[in-house]
């Protein structure tokens, strides 16, 4: 076969794939990125207002960003919090639960339960987790759980006060999102040499010395790959949210995915909501990148 | 010193009992007993949520709000009713269909798409093949809030959002990227001879794609697919966006509506919930290996 027919056949086999990016990638990121200059109101082109979105969100809009008391607050710092918490929490747990696991003969069936999480969808991880959260000390878990320990503890609405409800949801995340982080790692664990820790041990080595001197070390780059996957879901996380407080109580749980959401498609103002989605876009361009750099040059997850 | 004297038996034995006493520092903290206190702790507490919510979806209404679902094995009282009434009235059996309906297609569209994007970046040559490519993979950035508005503007007009088309198309875009990333990526590793020998055999470019590189790359088909699969049916946002028709909307949206309709109706949401968790269960009992190498592969997404 001739090389033109060769370039042009190649050329149709991809052509349906860069249709659809084109149509529905490509160009709507163009488009978002010029509505953002734009009121948008009826998610369409309206009056143009150059950068008034983005001065409002960091000046204005307090559930987006509130700098004027300590902590800080809006949707912006609870993103600042979910990134912190939720990518080490997993991040330690999953390394911890994957170190202990290593050395039990049921390590396969602590692993499946870990894991099991990640199969369903955050809409069902939000729903076993307000069940766990319910106010009343006869539905909810640790409401009981609390009151029986601690005699004259009030049940308390952990997802509805603003000073408890982030960290509820945070950890029904957790728990979603560890089993990911332990898969990786242990894969990484059973990959690091025996002849290096029998070698260590013989030297005298103790367990907490080859952990922090060798395992440790050997499992930075897997850490920090899951670390900044972890951070990328953050900074998309939206479902488990919307369904466990709708970024209540008063906007105290909302984050910057929600807000996109809610300007666009409850407020109207689609220029709005695309404004926060280029901030999004603009903070996963340089995660994304090292993720892809590491990903391409190192198999570190087989 | 040779580092076999001190191995355990053939180096197979991962952690077991065959460890040296003194040295642990597991041991020196808490003793074996801690470790496995600690571990079965720890899978209760993964496990705990989870079985709460299911003995709940099969007590009575009157049952759940009386006593707590631990209680449960002090009186046991079972039924099939918060079922059938989030199946039959509350809609939630067509939305399961639904969610099939919309899952099926949006999983196997992008996936042969993808496919045969990736056999050409892959295997066949032509003008601008690499710099498309890398444009592709740096699609992989854009998170698919910046597409929403503009896509429901192409798609409103033609009804596409009233049906289950629009969202295919759309699950199909937002998925090519990784997708095609991950293929071409394995499709490369196949064995350049065999392919060629095809060649020179007169295979043409389609049946060489049929009869060679998909049956050779049935495992990152199957991860890919799987991913793909779970990715669509546990979706939520995508569903609330591209989804306008009560009739057609899936099952997290339908769980997203009963909350806003009946608040904490627990007898309802636990059933709604197992009805959506139930099918990425199977996915992920019966094919846990395809599973967790799709999920970890997906990683980069």
């Amino acid at each position: 076969m001739s090389t033109r027919r060769q370039s042009i056949q190649g050329f149709l086999f991809a052509l349906p794939a860069i249709a659809f990016l084109l149509v529905f990638l490509v160009y709507p990121t163009i488009w978002t990125i010029i509505l953002s200059f734009n009121t948008g109101k009826g998610l369409q082109f309206a009056k143009w207002i150059g950068f008034r979105n983005y001065t409002d969100l960091f000046t204005r809009d307090h559930q987006f960003i509130d700098l004027t008391h300590f902590p800080p607050s809006g949707a912006v710092f609870n993103n600042v919090l979910w990134v912190i918490l939720n990518t080490g929490l997993c991040v330690g747990l999953g390394l911890v639960i994957a170190v202990l696991a290593d050395r039990i003969r049921y390590e396969r069936i602590v692993k499946a339960v870990i894991f099991l999480p990640m199969a369903i969808a955050a809409t069902a991880v939000a729903v076993i987790w307000l069940f766990v959260y319910s106010p009343s000390a006869q539905i909810g878990l640790l409401n009981a759980m609390l009151t029986t320990i601690a005699p004259g503890f009030q049940p308390q609405a952990w997802t509805g006060q603003t000073d408890t409800v982030n960290y509820a949801v945070i950890i029904a995340n957790v728990w979603a999102q560890t089993g990911f982080a332990m898969v990786v790692l242990s894969a990484a664990l059973k990959g690091i040499p025996a002849e290096i820790l029998e070698a260590a041990r013989v030297d005298g080595a103790n367990e907490l010395g080859i952990f922090r001197r060798i395992t440790l070390p050997m499992l930075s780059l897997p850490i920090s790959v899951v670390t900044v996957t972890l951070i990328v879901w953050v900074i998309k996380v939206f479902d488990i949210i919307y369904i466990m407080t709708s970024g209540g109580p008063a906007g105290a749980s909302r984050v910057i995915a929600y807000t996109m959401f809610v300007e666009t498609f409850e407020g109207g103002n689609a220029g709005y909501g695309s404004a926060v989605a280029v901030i999004m876009l603009l903070l996963t361009i340089p995660i994304m990148l090292i993720n892809i750099r590491r990903f391409r040059s190192e198999r570190v997850t087989r | 010193m040779t580092v076999h004297v001190a191995q355990p038996e053939n180096g197979a034995a991962p952690a077991g009992p065959v460890r040296r006493e003194g040295s642990q520092w597991l041991a020196l903290l808490v003793g074996r007993g801690g470790l496995h206190l600690a571990i079965v702790a720890l899978t209760l507490i993964w496990l705990v949520p989870t079985v709460g919510l299911l003995v709940t979806s099969f007590r009575p209404k009157g049952d759940i709000l009386a006593s707590g679902w631990w209680t449960v094995l002090a009186q046991p009282n079972f039924t099939w009713g918060n079922y059938t009434e989030v199946i039959n009235t509350q809609g939630m059996g067509r939305a399961f269909l639904n969610s099939l309906a919309i899952t099926v297609p949006a999983t196997l569209l992008p996936v042969l798409v993808a496919a045969l994007a990736a056999f050409a970046f892959a295997w066949i040559p032509f003008p601008g093949r690499n710099g498309i490519f890398l444009g592709i993979i740096a699609l992989l950035v854009i998170p698919i809030q910046m597409t929403f508005v503009p896509v429901l503007q192409i798609l409103n007009p033609l009804g596409l959002t009233r049906s289950y088309i629009g969202i295919w198309l759309a699950h199909t875009a937002f998925g090519l990227p990784f997708a095609i990333f991950l293929l071409r990526n394995f499709f490369i590793l196949l064995p350049a001879d065999l392919l060629e020998a095809a060649r020179l055999d007169g295979a043409s470019n389609l049946r060489i794609f049929f009869r060679i590189v998909l049956p050779l790359s049935v495992p990152a088909l199957a991860s890919l697919t799987i991913f793909q699969f779970l990715g669509v049916w546990n979706d939520l946002l995508m569903a609330l966006v591209f989804i306008q028709d009560p009739e057609a909307r899936p099952l997290t949206t339908a769980i997203s509506g009963l909350l806003s309709t009946y608040g904490t109706e627990w007898n309802l949401l636990s059933a709604g919930a197992f009805l959506l968790m139930v099918v990425p269960l199977i996915v992920f009992f019966s094919l846990q290996r395809y599973f967790v190498q799709g999920l970890l592969a997906g990683s980069v997404k």
